[in-house]
């Protein structure tokens, strides 16, 4: 009543509607969510400095070189984070770990998104049995665990590809198979999304019109529909980055993942635990890091949902 | 009959990210026992937020009362903490709101909802506060009270929660009941049966009311008394045939031109008033409805009138006489 | 209400088909059930020939499906492998509660396989729910109610980092701080291993100690997560029309904001707890390797790395038997505390 009564007096209204704070805070709170999105931005342009100029100064021979004799060193001048457990420099391996660790991220959720999308689409925009079928699929992949289907999908794949050499340098064919399996195990989400925004979309009239004109569905689909429906699945697919990175670092903490001598920042912590009481660096660099890169992408996500989506309010 | 509620000078505003909102802006009036005042204006003049800041029911932040007092039986309500206050609300004054649909907690049954003030309020036992409440609902007009006294707010109409919703204020016998626009949301045939539900409880009850309204057809049936309000100000205080046959403020002639009547010539046309209500982010100057008066003088930009007599039980915050159109 | 349940049951039954197909391929890969059940002593390739047809493995998918789902004691298989079906086949199936034996612990059943372990995960995961769901509840309530005080900001702050947390990695911070370095600085410290010390034996006492990381580290992320949700969807409620309805009755606070709000506020956050079982399962895996902790998540580690099929068939679709009957209570308690909904 307090609103509806103000409502009328003042035009940009939903400020007041809820939830109620005083100015000070308003301005506070749409500060912070901005420098935290700015924050979110700055981190990660420093993090990707670090993985790919890093690689300036530390070679990635040098990264995968075994040294027994210094093996379990803890940080000094020689070894900044110290080595690990074959005696391989942590802060060269932390660079290196961390390129494929992004690289995963980003091309991981290129495919969640491109079958997200294109299973959403299809489901939404046919309807009746394809999208009873796609739908039934889609909960039963969400049924299980993703971390149990990744388990299990590695061991499937496992061993399946060569290493690969691109631009001189080797990267374990593990590399394509977890960021294959990653895009397979979690689109389901993305899908459900675009599902639900192509069924309220197809239904407009802009839609309505060019189905009147004859316009061909593939093109009704991929350029009436889903360009309105962009914002909810970039927000989606920003957190899914994050989503991917985490994945990453547990198949590969689990031993299931990245193969070495590739480093990632999730292969490094794995055995790391055995160590914890005598070499705590061996964790608390990749794992830092990690924490980092996916604490800067979600507060990207929630700033981009805010400027992005105005519906949605999350306090 | 004495006085029972007496505001004086109250202010409430608003911080919002735009500015501050001048929601009410020091409106004194007072009620007696027994009596119907009705408060009238446009959406957003500030008649529920005055009514709201009484009881303490104004979210704050972001809102604030800046001044004022509101006597009632000797206490300063605005000086009241939260649990004092509790003890006032639902027992000695209670509020029905315009949104019956929203109004009951839908997850809670309506005897839980009916039951849980004459429990808090009158100490009354589970059983002696069922068969309290299922009276209640009969004598609101809600046949077989006992029975749907375990039925959820879904199950009953727009009209009949509104019923639900007076059982629920007047569970106590409360001596003051703000109705706040109770017929707004409500169809026409529904309107006039609630109307006649609130003057027979009134009755019965012995109550004074405070009805809150945009509608002078509402009014003329149910008020002794009338407040119109105007972006915070009360600009026209006045019984309610006076107000009606000699209305003595610009923004009341105004509102009874815009309100059909049965005794005007059937093609008489409406007059809407033109522009829209101020905005209340600017702090007023000069009188806030000089842009839409037919009678704007030169003064009314600068110095906004005070609410002043005019004769016995009549005052009016205007620079101008409506009749003659000429400065007082 | 009975007739809703049985219905989702029903339907349930599909869903749970066409996980076992899916999951069934992607058992085809798993490694060498052969080499994993007698390990190096079948060398000869007579013997390896011999276990794989009393395992099924030279028959078709199909066909290994179907003797999983159903069982082929109602058929021959040919063991001697003349070409011949001699040997009445053993196996009831899965319809029949028959999951088949496990490779690593020969010919043990691999419902009696999980049945020793599952009680260990369902406590700690029951452990940890509790916690999250009122340290969230608590939190979440306590931030919407003192909206940007200074704990507000504080819980902020930490459920942002919470979120964004491996469980491995707030594991290995917690033990290190609580376990090596209390143990360094003489102070008492707890147990990081096992779920009780074998010196003194499986006390109640003990397993509660060992139980303080683990769950302390399972909670933590997802408690971060869920007392936010708590204080948006309590803000939400509190600005209601009927919240303003109780305040006007003059009930006291508690009974607005435990009753009246709360009652509101709990739909959404049964919906989300419901939806997030699968979630707290997987992080049940990460905390058991760490932690040592011998439940159904370390089996199913172990197991799947030395190419346990049935084992790890079996634990992948009791979970997806557990998520669906999850998400049916879930509901259920839906409809009971939103009576607007009433299933037919």
């Amino acid at each position: 009543m307090v609103e509806t009564t103000l409502s009328a007096s003042i035009h940009p209204v939903d400020e007041l509607l809820t939830p109620p704070l005083s100015l000070r805070q308003l301005v506070w709170r749409r500060f912070r969510r901005h420098t935290m999105a700015l924050f979110g931005v700055v981190v990660l342009i420093l993090l990707f400095t670090y993985a790919f100029g890093g690689a300036l100064f530390l070679t990635e021979s040098y990264a995968n070189q075994t040294e027994t004799g210094v093996r379990l060193q803890g940080p000094s001048a020689v070894h900044p984070f110290g080595t690990d457990t074959v005696g391989r420099d942590i802060l060269a391996r932390t660079i290196y770990g961390g390129q494929i660790s992004l690289l995963i991220g980003l091309t991981a959720v290129l495919i969640e998104t491109g079958f997200g999308i294109l299973i959403g689409a299809f489901a939404g925009y046919y309807g009746g049995v394809v999208d009873s079928v796609l739908m039934r699929i889609t909960e039963a992949m969400l049924n299980i665990p993703q971390l149990f289907l990744l388990i299990v999908m590695a061991k499937f794949f496992s061993g399946k590809l060569p290493n690969i050499t691109l631009l001189g340098r080797t990267f374990s064919g593990s590399v394509v198979v977890i960021i294959g399996i990653i895009g397979l195990t979690s689109w389901m989400y993305l899908a459900r999304i675009v599902r639900a925004e192509f069924l309220s979309l197809k239904e407009n009239e802009f839609v309505l019109a060019a189905r009147a004109i004859g316009t061909p569905r593939r093109e009704i689909i991929f350029q009436h529909i889903l360009p309105n429906s962009i914002a909810p699945i970039v927000v989606s697919a920003t957190l899914g980055v994050a989503n991917a990175i985490l994945s990453e670092a547990y198949i590969s903490f689990l031993g299931l993942g990245v193969q070495p001598p590739t480093a990632t920042w999730g292969n490094m912590l794995d055995g790391a635990y055995n160590y914890i009481d005598t070499a705590p660096w061996l964790w608390v660099f990749p794992g830092t890091l990690i924490v980092l890169t996916v604490l800067s992408i979600n507060f990207l996500g929630d700033g981009l949902r805010d400027a992005l989506d105005p519906r949605s309010r999350v306090a | 009959m004495g006085t029972l509620l007496e505001v004086t000078d109250l202010r409430t505003r608003f911080s919002t990210p735009e500015g501050v909102v001048h929601a009410v802006n020091g409106i004194s009036y007072t009620l007696a026992e027994g009596e119907t005042l009705a408060v009238v204006g446009e959406s957003g003049c500030g008649k529920s937020v005055s009514m709201l800041s009484v009881l303490g029911l104004i979210p704050i932040p972001p809102g604030q009362i800046a001044s004022g007092s509101a006597r009632y039986r000797g206490m300063d309500l605005l000086k009241l903490s939260e649990p004092e206050l509790e003890t006032i609300r639902g027992r000695e004054i209670s509020m029905i709101f315009q949104e019956p649909m929203t109004s009951l907690n839908p997850v809670l049954t309506i005897g839980r909802q009916i039951t849980e003030s004459l429990r808090t309020h009158l100490g009354m036992d589970h059983g002696t506060a069922n068969r309290r409440a299922a009276e209640l609902l009969e004598s609101v007009g809600i046949p077989d009270g006992g029975q749907r006294l375990r039925d959820y707010p879904h199950q009953f109409s727009g009209g009949m929660r509104q019923r639900v919703m007076i059982a629920i204020a007047l569970a106590c016998a409360p001596s003051i009941l703000i109705a706040d626009e109770p017929t707004t949301a409500l169809d026409v045939t529904i309107q006039a049966q609630i109307v006649e539900l609130v003057i027979q409880m009134r009755q019965q009850i012995g109550m004074a009311v405070i009805w809150i309204t945009h509608d002078l057809g509402v009014v003329a049936g149910i008020a002794d008394r009338v407040i119109v309000m105007y972006a915070g100000f009360i600009v026209e205080e006045a019984d309610v045939e006076s107000l009606y046959a000699d209305p003595r403020h610009p923004y009341t002639v105004a509102l009874l031109a815009a309100l059909p009547r049965a005794d005007r010539r059937r093609d008489h046309r409406l007059k809407s008033i033109p522009g829209a209500p101020p905005n209340l982010l600017v702090k007023p100057q000069g009188c806030p409805f000089a842009r839409r008066c037919d009678f704007v003088i030169e003064r009314c930009w600068s110095d906004n009138p005070a609410l002043a007599p005019i004769a016995p039980g009549r005052k009016i915050a205007c620079w101008i006489d409506v009749k003659t159109g000429a400065p007082r | 209400m009975t007739r809703y349940i049985i219905r989702r049951l029903l339907q349930a039954i599909p869903l749970l088909f066409v996980i076992s197909l899916v999951l069934f391929v992607l058992m085809q890969n798993m490694g060498d059930p052969v080499a994993t059940m007698g390990g190096r002593s079948v060398t000869r390739s007579a013997d390896r020939e011999r276990l794989r047809r009393q395992l099924g493995l030279d028959k078709p998918i199909a066909v290994q499906y179907l003797y999983w789902l159903v069982g082929n004691d109602w058929t021959k298989i040919d063991l001697d492998g003349d070409g011949v079906a001699e040997t009445p086949g053993q196996r009831q199936g899965v319809l029949r509660g028959d999951f088949g034996a496990s490779l690593v612990n020969r010919g043990k059943p691999v419902l009696q396989v999980i049945w020793d372990r599952l009680p260990n995960t369902l406590l700690l995961m029951g452990a940890s729910e509790l916690v999250i769901i009122i340290g969230a509840l608590l939190i979440g309530i306590y931030s919407a109610l003192r909206q940007y005080s200074v704990i507000d900001h504080v819980v902020t702050a930490i459920s942002f980092v919470g979120y964004s947390m491996p469980i491995f990695f707030i594991a290995l911070l917690t033990m290190y701080i609580f376990s090596v370095n209390f143990k360094r600085w003489g102070l008492p410290y707890l147990p990081t291993v096992g779920m009780f010390d074998p010196g003194v034996g499986k006390t109640t006492g003990q397993v509660a100690l060992h139980m303080i990381l683990p769950v302390f580290s399972l909670s933590f992320i997802y408690f971060a997560g869920y007392s936010r949700y708590v204080r948006s969807t309590m803000l939400e409620v509190m600005s209601q029309d009927y919240i303003r309805t109780a305040r006007s009755k003059g009930l006291p606070r508690p009974v607005i904001i435990y009753l009246h709000a709360l009652k509101n506020a709990s739909l959404p956050i049964v919906t989300v707890i419901g939806l997030d079982l699968p979630l707290l399962l997987a992080g049940a895996i990460v905390t058991e390797r760490i932690f040592a902790w011998p439940g159904m998540g370390r089996l199913f580690l172990d197991h799947a790395s030395r190419s346990d099929t049935p084992v790890v068939m079996g634990i992948l679709m009791m979970i997806s038997v557990a998520v669906v009957v999850f998400q049916i209570i879930v509901d259920v308690v839906y409809a009971w505390l939103d009576p607007r909904i009433r299933y037919s």
